[in-house]
């Protein structure tokens, strides 16, 4: 204890010396630190941040310090978080290579590939992208057909992805490909390879909010060198599922956030509905609403940390993710269709005169929600995954 | 699962096998087909004081092990696990809170040593009406010569038929709706002008109306100070919500394993129920809806540990989301036996009847949103 004490402290000052005075204000969309190769740094020190944090590999606090990572203990990481959030640092790398990739690469990748790439996830350098769904592969991951065929010396990768997020600002992307026709999960493999690797092509998707994080990502004849094959060929479905778990877990420690910029939902009710004479939300069926939603935010919030909890014990990843992602989406929907519904008409505009950048931002905000219970597994996909791997219900036969 | 100590790993372990053991589902059928009133069996009753349960919140000073709420929570639930019917609590919980947070030394040292010992059953008297409403006491109390006099009734109190000691909420100034003007006074089961009314519920537990005709009470009756009442009731009330909660969390996930385990081996078409998408979906958000539920229970309990200010709000949504979940996971409990959990010699019905109980006794669901929008400021 006395070892995590002096941890505190040698990370508190160095926090203080270290953070950019510049990043104490909050962070708009647009400064959102997601590195790469083709980053745009409005601010300089957001990548300031960035390089500070990562020189000490507090990118990745817990991976281990010959890859780049902090070697935190969980502990460690724990404190490091809590004097991050005292000071309200901005992130200083949001990353899917650290989120999603570099933990499946610990587990599975070579050595060599560890050194390749870990490090400089750790940095920002490389942004990565995610090849999962394709247009015949939404739910059912597994029935994905881009082919994949081994060349001698090389892989050739023929197909298309789709709902791939920032495939037209990531540098390289981790994918699902098809080695094997004649099986399904055991016919998959997972590669990594450039996104400037002549034949592939990324085009951005208009979503109903008017925004585009997705894209669809063709490939055609796409020449893969053989050692960028991670695990075993035909062996990509377990390292494919233990990344979706990632993702889940991410999503659900950060929530979907909705754009409230500080602002508690029942502050934006009361300022477009009123309050009676004894200072309730003057809507006393929309205040119930809100208040039963604030509650299972609360529980949300609770479940989330008792989670963590049980993941720093020593219990591992539980399968518990899987009801958090489907909790988390459903939570987020709900408040995003209550701020609109407080906010009334005003909360429908879409641009131009007469409508708030916030009231703007809910509009889009709302509408970018519906989305929640679809990426990253359907809800109804992650019902299934919760009836099969929790409660050990069969499938139907 | 809250990461438990060694002491409290044991607490829970020690009540799953008593529970099992001496107190299945079976035993609280029986108490009820016996018609007996007193809504719980003595003789596990002394048991459970034997193993010190009594005493679980009680301070070292006073006989008890003080393991704190969350100990007892873990208690609680497994008992809500099989609906056993005891005083535990009534007693062990809200009575002794009320002493810890109100009591002087002399009352402190008079009764929690009894809790403790498991030698006294005690309640707290509180509502006057069917729904949960601690402000609206109009029960009053009279400086007199001798002491203090009370007039009025309560409703519906938990134990309050068996009751040695009786925690009661007294009016002293003011209005009904008013929180100030509260006193709280400790009244003996035995005294003098108390008529009690065992009632007959559908959960077949042992709650009395109580009516106090010139019940006159020493000035050492009193708990804390007079028109002091509101901030101990609230307090205590808190933590009764807590624990029951904790039960609740108990009643409703042995509901959900029993379903479970129904939807495994129950064939229809050939096949396990089980394996149809329509109730594997129903039975993962049940499961989902148990998780949320454990997280506000436990942290409702660590924060009356800790002393922590979020206490009362936690409180409301822990009780809250445990009568949702409890709601739930009993009405699906009938819904997915289908024709068998509408008979009485099926358990469904006992969890059901008490769940609707449990959910109303301290205030229900909407009673809390109302309460935690109010501690949020909207």
């Amino acid at each position: 204890m006395a070892d995590l004490e002096a941890f505190r402290n040698e990370a508190r000052s160095w926090l203080e010396a270290n953070y950019p005075p510049s990043l104490k204000t909050p962070m708009t969309e647009d400064e959102a630190p997601w590195g790469g190769r083709k980053a745009v740094y409005k601010n300089p020190d957001i990548k300031l941040w960035m390089d500070r944090m990562a020189s000490r590999g507090w990118t990745a606090p817990t991976w281990p310090k010959e890859y780049g990572g902090g070697g935190l203990t969980g502990e460690e990481a724990k404190v490091l978080e809590q004097e991050l959030r005292r000071i309200k640092a901005r992130p200083a790398l949001m990353s899917f290579g650290v989120w999603m990739l570099g933990p499946v690469l610990l587990e599975y990748a070579n050595e060599a590939q560890k050194k390749e790439y870990l490090p400089k996830i750790v940095r920002g350098e490389i942004r990565w992208c995610q090849g999962y769904s394709e247009p015949g592969a939404g739910s059912d991951l597994a029935g994905l057909q881009t082919k994949c065929e081994d060349k001698g010396d090389h892989y050739l990768i023929n197909g298309q992805k789709i709902w791939t997020s920032y495939a037209d600002q990531a540098d390289w992307i981790f994918c699902l490909v098809r080695t094997d026709t004649s099986k399904k999960h055991e016919g998959i493999s997972f590669v990594l390879f450039d996104m400037t690797t002549p034949g592939v092509e990324a085009r951005p998707i208009k979503l109903i909010s008017g925004s585009s994080p997705f894209c669809e990502t063709f490939f055609t004849d796409v020449k893969v060198p053989k050692a960028q094959l991670v695990g075993a060929l035909n062996k990509g479905w377990d390292i494919a599922k233990r990344l979706l778990q990632y993702e889940r877990q991410n999503i659900s420690a950060g929530g979907f956030g909705g754009t409230g910029g500080g602002l508690e939902i029942e502050d934006i009710a009361k300022k477009y509905v009123g309050t009676d004479a004894d200072g309730r939300l003057a809507d006393h069926d929309l205040r119930a609403r809100l208040a039963a939603h604030r509650m299972e935010a609360k529980a949300f919030a609770l479940t989330v940390r008792r989670v963590e909890q049980e993941l720093r014990a020593g219990k591992g990843l539980s399968p518990a993710t899987s009801i958090i992602k489907y909790a988390a989406a459903k939570l987020n929907q709900d408040r995003s269709e209550l701020v609109v519904e407080a906010i009334g008409l005003q909360g429908l505009g879409w641009s131009g005169e007469g409508f708030s950048p916030r009231e703007i931002g809910e509009t889009r905000a709302w509408l970018r929600s519906k989305g929640n219970s679809i990426e990253g597994g359907t809800s109804e996909v992650n019902l299934n995954v919760v009836a099969k791997r929790v409660l050990g219900l069969l499938d139907h036969q | 699962m809250a990461i438990l100590t060694e002491e409290q790993t044991m607490l829970r372990d020690a009540a799953r096998d008593w529970v099992q053991a001496r107190s299945p589902v079976g035993a609280f059928r029986k108490l009820r087909d016996s018609g007996d009133g007193a809504g719980y069996d003595p003789a596990l009753w002394r048991e459970m004081g034997e193993m010190g349960w009594t005493g679980v919140i009680v301070p070292e000073a006073h006989g008890g092990s003080e393991f704190g709420y969350l100990g007892l929570g873990l208690v609680l639930e497994e008992t809500g696990r099989t609906l056993t019917a005891s005083p535990l609590l009534s007693t062990a919980l809200t009575a002794a809170s009320a002493l810890l947070i109100g009591g002087s030394e002399a009352q402190k040292e008079e009764w929690l040593s009894q809790i403790a010992a498991g030698a006294i059953v005690a309640a707290l008297a509180v509502d006057e009406h069917a729904h949960h409403a601690p402000e609206k006491t109009a029960l009053t109390a009279v400086k007199s010569g001798r002491g203090w006099t009370l007039n009025g009734g309560k409703a519906f109190v938990p134990e309050g038929g068996a009751a040695d000691l009786i925690v009661v909420a007294a009016r002293t100034a003011g209005q009904p709706g008013d929180a100030d003007g509260l006193t709280l006074f400790l009244v003996q089961g035995d005294a003098d002008g108390l008529t009690r009314t065992a009632l007959k519920t559908a959960d077949s537990r042992g709650y009395a109306n109580l009516t106090f005709k010139d019940v006159t009470v020493a000035e050492t009756a009193v708990l804390g100070e007079a028109g002091g009442g509101w901030p101990i009731l609230e307090e205590t009330l808190d933590r009764a919500r807590a624990g029951l909660a904790a039960e609740m969390l108990g009643t409703a996930a042995q509901a959900f394993d029993v379903t479970l385990d129904y939807l495994k081996t129950r064939t229809q078409f050939g096949q396990a129920i089980g394996t149809f998408q329509a109730l594997q979906h129903r039975a993962a958000k049940l499961y989902t809806e148990l998780e949320l539920t454990r997280s506000c229970v436990e942290a409702a309990l660590e924060a009356i540990d800790n002393g922590s200010a979020d206490a009362g709000a936690l409180a409301s949504l822990a009780k809250a989301k445990a009568g949702e979940t409890l709601h739930l996971a009993s009405n699906e409990m009938v819904q997915m036996h289908g024709g068998v959990g509408m008979t009485d010699a099926h358990d469904a019905g006992l969890y059901l009847k008490r769940a609707r109980a449990a959910e109303a006794i301290y205030g229900g669901a909407s009673y809390h949103r109302d309460r935690y929008a109010r501690l949020l400021g909207f």
